[in-house]
């Protein structure tokens, strides 16, 4: 089984937001970079369904030279060759087009990616590759098993969840459970620099939304601390003040 | 032109979260067409006019009744070019948004997810990072798809009534490929991403056998039930309950979290609640920065008092 899996390269859950140049900016000052967990997740099912099955793991990261390490971190947690598309992602439409026109050349039997990017949170890029290749998208997934050519999935829907069965090839948007976090250990890391790492150039397609800038939400104000003797003041604030009860 | 909103379903009844939507394309002006699939229950669609809706197309099949993400976008798809719309509005959720992404490539539509407030002009605010920052962003061409998050507008309830007509979409079986075989969900109980409270509970609740009393106070307060990660992990509680960075993220007016510490990966979910309550039995747990009312004490003593006062104001 051949296996794409799309991985972002976004700021650790744990970064402090900031822009610069009047608001127009992410400030990367100090910030680490990781692959987005959801990613992770996708990374860390299809290596165990390398396992099982056997196949290539192929990673895609559509951004700029940047974005190298993260690439070179999923080779070390399993993946066998990696792509880079070499532009900074516009919009998920835009960063969709670039992928599914990778997919296009390279026929995968399966696509995983993350439910949503911890940067822009779009949970859109799956759908429209699918919509793009013409294949089933299904997501969020929390676990996906393959048989021969069929692919069992439970997707988390509001208050529980569903399952579903299609035919590869198919797009999955992924989430926990579906496996757990891998670490790299010292002999994937060795490795990882010598798997290949191919750069191609992006095909033209225009994004169809420019952001203008950023906002920082309003801080928060002081907290009113309230007596654990004295609850009927925290309901008569939530009631009065508040207005939410 | 006709603005077309996807009204979601859930047990056969249209979303809170949907009714939203409706009223948010009802402010932004013109005849706003909600499309609804599958069967619903008697006056369900009266509720689209309320909430500030002219026309409900109704797609009555029930093949349809289930989220099938491919056919609902092909039906939506079909039906902006019924009505004539140009842009689609609907609530983020996690059949919308698969639903979206497939529609925006039909429709060659720009996209913005996550959307807080009403367009000026072309131009939206959305929501990133996961609720740490705001981008201000433009949809370039003529046709658009806005995903708003829960309380992005308050929802309208002096509407009139709206011309209900039946709609038969053409249904490809091609967009069934996927298929649905069986269908889990909680039963009575208020969905947590449509929730306007939310009661959470963390490790600080020491294990599943004492959620009695967080279930008791959500029931009070008609609140959905939340968890932190390590809860769900742990499986005291199922993974849709599960609040923050890399689970369900929650828009309420009131988020009360109790036994939960305030890592930055569970704020990030929680951030954009109106108002949050802590109790947390530790004065210095983080989640105190964030929060609007806190009260540092044993859960175990504070939330059953606070059930019950929560009662007597009922009664
Ligand atoms: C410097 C910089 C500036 C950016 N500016 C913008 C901007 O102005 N507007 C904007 O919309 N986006 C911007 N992004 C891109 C953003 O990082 C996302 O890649 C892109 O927007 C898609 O986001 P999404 O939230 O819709 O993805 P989602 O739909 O939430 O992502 C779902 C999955 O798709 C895959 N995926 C998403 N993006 C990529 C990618 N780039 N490469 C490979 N797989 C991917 C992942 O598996 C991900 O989990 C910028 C990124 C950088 C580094
Ligand atoms: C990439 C990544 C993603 C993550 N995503 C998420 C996510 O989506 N959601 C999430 O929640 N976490 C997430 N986490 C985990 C997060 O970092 C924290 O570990 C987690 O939120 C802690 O859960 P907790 O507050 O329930 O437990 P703890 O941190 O153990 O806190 C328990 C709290 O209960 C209090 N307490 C104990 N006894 C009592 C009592 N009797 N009465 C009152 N209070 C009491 C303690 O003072 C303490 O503050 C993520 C982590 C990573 C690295």
């Amino acid at each position: 089984m051949k296996i794409l899996v799309c991985i972002t390269h976004v700021p650790d859950t744990t970064s402090k937001i900031a822009f610069t140049d009047g608001n127009t900016k992410f400030d990367s000052n100090g910030v680490q970079y990781i692959i987005g967990p959801y990613d992770d997740y996708a990374l860390a099912r299809a290596v165990e369904l390398k396992e099982q099955t056997g196949g290539t793991i192929t990673v895609l990261n559509v951004g700029t030279v940047e974005t190298e390490p993260t690439l070179r971190k999923a080779l070390a947690i399993g993946a066998d060759d990696a792509i880079r598309v070499n532009v900074a992602p516009a919009d998920s439409f835009f960063v969709a087009a670039q992928i599914a026109e990778v997919a296009k050349a390279e026929s995968f039997d399966l696509i995983l990616m993350g439910r949503e990017s911890i940067d822009f949170n779009g949970g859109m890029v799956h759908g429209m590759v699918g919509e793009l290749l013409g294949i089933p998208s299904i997501s969020p997934v929390m676990k996906l098993d393959v048989e021969g050519n069929k692919v069992k999935m439970t997707r988390e829907i509001e208050g529980g969840k569903e399952l579903l069965e299609a035919e590869l090839p198919l797009v999955a948007g992924c989430q926990e459970p579906i496996a757990e976090w891998k670490i790299p250990n010292m002999r994937g890391i060795m490795s990882a620099r010598t798997k290949p790492l191919k750069v191609v150039e992006p095909s033209a397609v225009d994004g169809l939304t420019v952001t203008e800038n950023y906002e920082l939400p309003p801080a928060k104000g002081q907290v009113k601390m309230i007596d654990k003797d004295n609850i009927g003041e925290l309901v008569r604030l939530l009631k009065e003040e508040a207005k939410v009860i | 032109m006709a603005i077309l909103v996807f009204a979601e379903t859930a047990d056969k009844k249209i979303k809170k979260s949907s009714l939203e939507a409706v009223s948010y394309a009802a402010a932004m002006g013109g005849d706003v067409v909600a499309v609804v699939l599958g069967q619903v229950e008697g006056g369900e669609l009266d509720k689209i006019g309320t909430s500030g809706g002219t026309k409900v197309l109704h797609a009555d099949d029930a093949k349809l009744n289930e989220g099938v993400i491919q056919a609902y976008a092909s039906v939506l798809a079909e039906a902006t070019g019924k009505a004539g719309a140009d842009t689609v509005v609907l609530a983020k959720s996690s059949l919308g948004d698969a639903v979206a992404a497939r529609l925006s490539v039909k429709m060659g539509a720009g996209l913005v997810s996550n959307v807080v407030a009403l367009p000026q002009g072309n131009k939206v605010k959305r929501s990133i990072y996961t609720g740490k920052a705001f981008a201000n962003v433009e949809l370039k061409g003529s046709k658009k798809i806005i995903a708003i998050k829960k309380n992005a507008v308050p929802l309208k309830t002096d509407g009139g009534a709206a011309v209900v007509e039946k709609f038969a979409p053409s249904l490809s079986d091609t967009d069934f490929k996927a298929k649905i075989t069986s269908q889990e969900k909680a039963k009575g109980k208020v969905l947590l991403p449509e929730a306007d409270i939310v009661v959470s509970g963390g490790r600080g609740l020491k294990g599943p056998e004492n959620w009695g009393m967080v279930e008791e106070l959500a029931d009070a307060l008609g609140a959905a039930t939340g968890c932190s990660k390590p809860v769900s992990d742990m499986d005291w509680r199922p993974h849709h309950e599960h609040v923050g960075q890399t689970g369900v993220k929650v828009s309420p007016s009131l988020y009360i979290a109790i036994g939960i510490s305030g890592a930055i990966q569970h704020l990030a979910g929680v951030n954009s609640s109106k108002y949050i309550v802590v109790i947390n039995k530790d004065p210095e747990a983080p989640f105190f920065k964030a929060a609007d009312y806190g009260v540092a004490a044993d859960a175990f003593e504070v939330v059953p008092k606070l059930t019950e006062a929560i009662k007597a104001l009922n009664n």
